[in-house]
């Protein structure tokens, strides 16, 4: 009989106590494994969403929130801005490239952004199969939203209004699938791009790129199926419900006293042409980033946002609560070790016999240190792989919670790097079998025996 | 001599709390079984230890299967008693979490002898305890213990089988089948036999005792 079996067997006898380790180490090590992976994923996607992005640019609001709507497309935008203005901007020397991107509906939760070719560009994204849109109500689709919603080329999908999937659904503009991105590991793979032009067609807005001046209350008779578009409006996508929003104006006509949404109504007597959500922008050169941002904050009605600034702020408070978890690990992780302790300490009372028998029978005393322990050892191993087993399903469980666009942690890829919380559960289960080993280390056959 | 199992000389021992005891002489040949006889308190057990190498004598020196003990150190020891000693206690003291089997299996393992099942049932159905190979010790009465512990204790076949008050808390008829069990099964296996005991009832039984 090895080590091994008798560890088994003695951990077996004593269920209870082994299961209240196992289980408190797997706690331990659950919750590391969720914080460390998700972490890291949030980490690299903070990165491949930021990607090639120096700056972005849009309505006057919360810096972060523009961030988050436009670059991680898990927040509402924060108003919109004139495409007259942005691309003015664009053609600044210092900045290399300006993509416009327009924002508004979504299918099943995938986000559609209007945009322009560059976009691709931008985020270096490549075109698995198909093509790249040419017209109107075209998409290319993040290989996400190919593979969940068994979308191929040539398909058709209509989306919904507003960036909830219960939005009211434009059924009487079909998107047709023309392409299809290869993998990015970025937000684009759950995203659906399209031209800006569609983005204003299917809510009905006018729009002309040289002609800032339209008649609203002509060109566009665009008809939802409980409210009437005759007139166009600004489609400010961050607070669009359909179900039961009111149109800003009626909001006019109304008179409301209303702070804000008389801001809303000035914005839209206050026509400024096409409109767009925001401006994404790569410098030409490092000089621009002292140049560039104060520029916009300054002198015009936008705002620019540093992703880096942004990205590392939101981190920074995320990191806060994703310390207070590992916190509560180690602290459970510790318990662990010290139920182990507890464990063994008393098991060794019980058995002290059974060690003088073996000792009489030709076991070394390191063979008794090293039975004790090795299932210290064992009972933190157990724990440490079903902790593992309990991170990642916990992981896939938040996977099923979060939204189309925030779903980037793969929940059942192995971590190399989890093999160290495995070692640090076997490190915590040997120290805290040290003292009960050395105790039967120094078991003293005699007077055992001699009790007896 | 080629025959001396075990030899003793000039043992003394002194306790941790002061006491000393000077043992007599030990002279043991092969199937010469002996007895230790003395009273409560007057040092049987510790002589045992000294005897096997449990516990290391203030002074003198003692000759197993023609090796000094005390001239070997921890480890080598170890296995030399593993395979040349086999112990018997007045409590059976099976590891309650093994089998019966593995209880046997065991001596095999420490004494790093290659686990022989075929010996291990041999010596199982010896002992008339085949059918409970797989049982746990709690599921024994007292006398098939005893049985599993015999069998444990000769199971590497060692040259000397130590036996502590094996009788002490039986009946008459109890004793006799112990001490039968006892001989039968040393003999069989080429053990030699020494018991300490302070059980009187058993000393016509012996040839050779020494008195403590």
């Amino acid at each position: 009989m090895n080590n091994l079996q008798l560890v088994w067997k003695n951990i077996t006898q004593q269920i209870g106590s082994t299961l209240l380790s196992v289980l408190l180490t797997a706690f331990g090590v659950a919750i590391l494994c969720v914080i460390y992976i998700t972490g890291d994923a949030f980490e690299k996607q903070l990165s491949n969403n930021t990607k090639n992005i120096d700056l972005v640019v849009g309505a006057k609001g919360s810096p972060l929130q523009l961030i988050l709507s436009s670059l991680y497309h898990v927040d509402n935008p924060t108003g919109n801005i004139a495409l007259a203005d942005a691309r003015n901007l664009g053609n600044n020397p210092f900045i290399e490239l300006a993509v416009p991107i327009s924002l508004g509906d979504n299918f099943k939760g995938h986000r559609l952004i209007g945009t322009e070719p560059s976009y691709l560009e931008l985020y270096a994204l490549k075109i698995g199969e198909g093509k790249i849109w040419g017209k109107s109500f075209e998409a290319v689709i993040g290989s996400n939203v190919a593979r969940k919603r068994g979308l191929k080329i040539g398909d058709t999908f209509n989306t919904a209004h507003g960036l909830s999937a219960e939005g009211h659904v434009h059924d009487e503009h079909p998107f047709h699938v023309v392409g299809i991105l290869d993998r990015s590991n970025s937000v684009v793979d759950n995203l659906i791009l399209c031209n800006l032009e569609s983005v204003w067609d299917v809510h009905g807005i006018a729009h002309g790129e040289h002609n800032g001046e339209h008649d609203h209350a002509t060109e566009h008779e665009h008809n939802h199926d409980d409210h009437d578009h005759a007139t166009a409006h600004n489609h400010d996508e961050h607070d669009h419900d359909h179900a039961g929003h009111a149109h800003e104006d009626e909001i006019v006509s109304e008179k409301p006293n209303d702070v804000f949404v008389k801001s809303i109504g000035e914005d839209m007597l206050a026509h400024r042409g096409d409109e767009v959500t925001a401006l994404l922008v790569k410098y030409a050169s490092p000089a621009a980033m002292g140049i560039v941002p104060r520029l916009v904050n300054q002198s015009t009605d936008m705002q620019a946002a540093s992703p880096a600034i942004e990205s590392t702020r939101l981190f920074s408070l995320l990191g806060v609560g994703l310390d207070s978890l590992a916190i509560l690990a180690y602290v459970i992780m510790f318990i662990a070790g010290l139920s182990v302790f507890i464990s063994l300490y008393n098991a060794l009372k019980e058995r002290k016999y059974d060690l003088a028998i073996m000792r009489s029978m030709g076991a070394s005393q390191t063979k008794l240190f090293s039975l004790v322990l090795v299932e210290g050892l064992v009972i933190t191993f157990i724990g440490g792989i079903i902790g593992l087993l309990f991170g990642h399903f916990g992981l896939y469980l938040i996977n099923q919670q979060a939204s189309e666009s925030a779903d980037f942690i793969e929940a059942f890829r192995v971590n190399s790097q989890e093999l160290f919380l495995i070692l640090a559960a076997c490190i915590i289960g040997m120290l805290a079998a040290l003292i009960p080993a050395i105790r039967a280390y120094k078991t003293s056959i005699a007077t055992i025996l001699a009790d007896k | 001599m080629a025959d001396t199992v075990l030899s003793s000389v000039n043992l003394s021992y002194k306790y941790p709390q002061g006491a000393k005891l000077d043992f007599p002489d030990i002279h043991i040949l092969k199937n010469q079984h002996s007895l230790l006889l003395g009273d409560s308190g007057k040092g049987k057990t510790t002589l045992l230890h000294l005897l096997s190498g449990l516990s290391k004598p203030t002074q003198g020196e003692v000759q197993l299967m023609g090796k000094n003990l005390y001239s070997l150190s921890g480890s080598s020891l170890d296995s030399y008693r593993a395979k040349n000693l086999g112990f018997i206690f007045q409590e059976a003291h099976l590891l309650k979490n093994l089998s019966v089997a593995e209880n046997i299996k065991l001596a095999q393992s420490l004494a790093k002898v290659p686990v022989d099942e075929h010996a291990v049932m041999h010596m199982l159905s010896e002992l008339q305890l085949a059918d409970k190979a797989n049982a746990l010790p709690h599921q024994l009465s007292r006398g098939q213990k005893q049985r599993v512990a015999i069998a444990r204790a000769l199971i590497n076949r060692p040259g000397l089988l130590l036996a502590d008050e094996p009788t002490a808390s039986l009946d008459d008829t109890n004793t006799a089948l112990v001490l039968k069990l006892l001989f039968d099964t040393a003999e069989k296996h080429g053990a030699t036999l020494l018991i300490a005991t302070h059980d009187k009832r058993i000393k016509d039984k012996f040839v050779h005792a020494y008195q403590l």
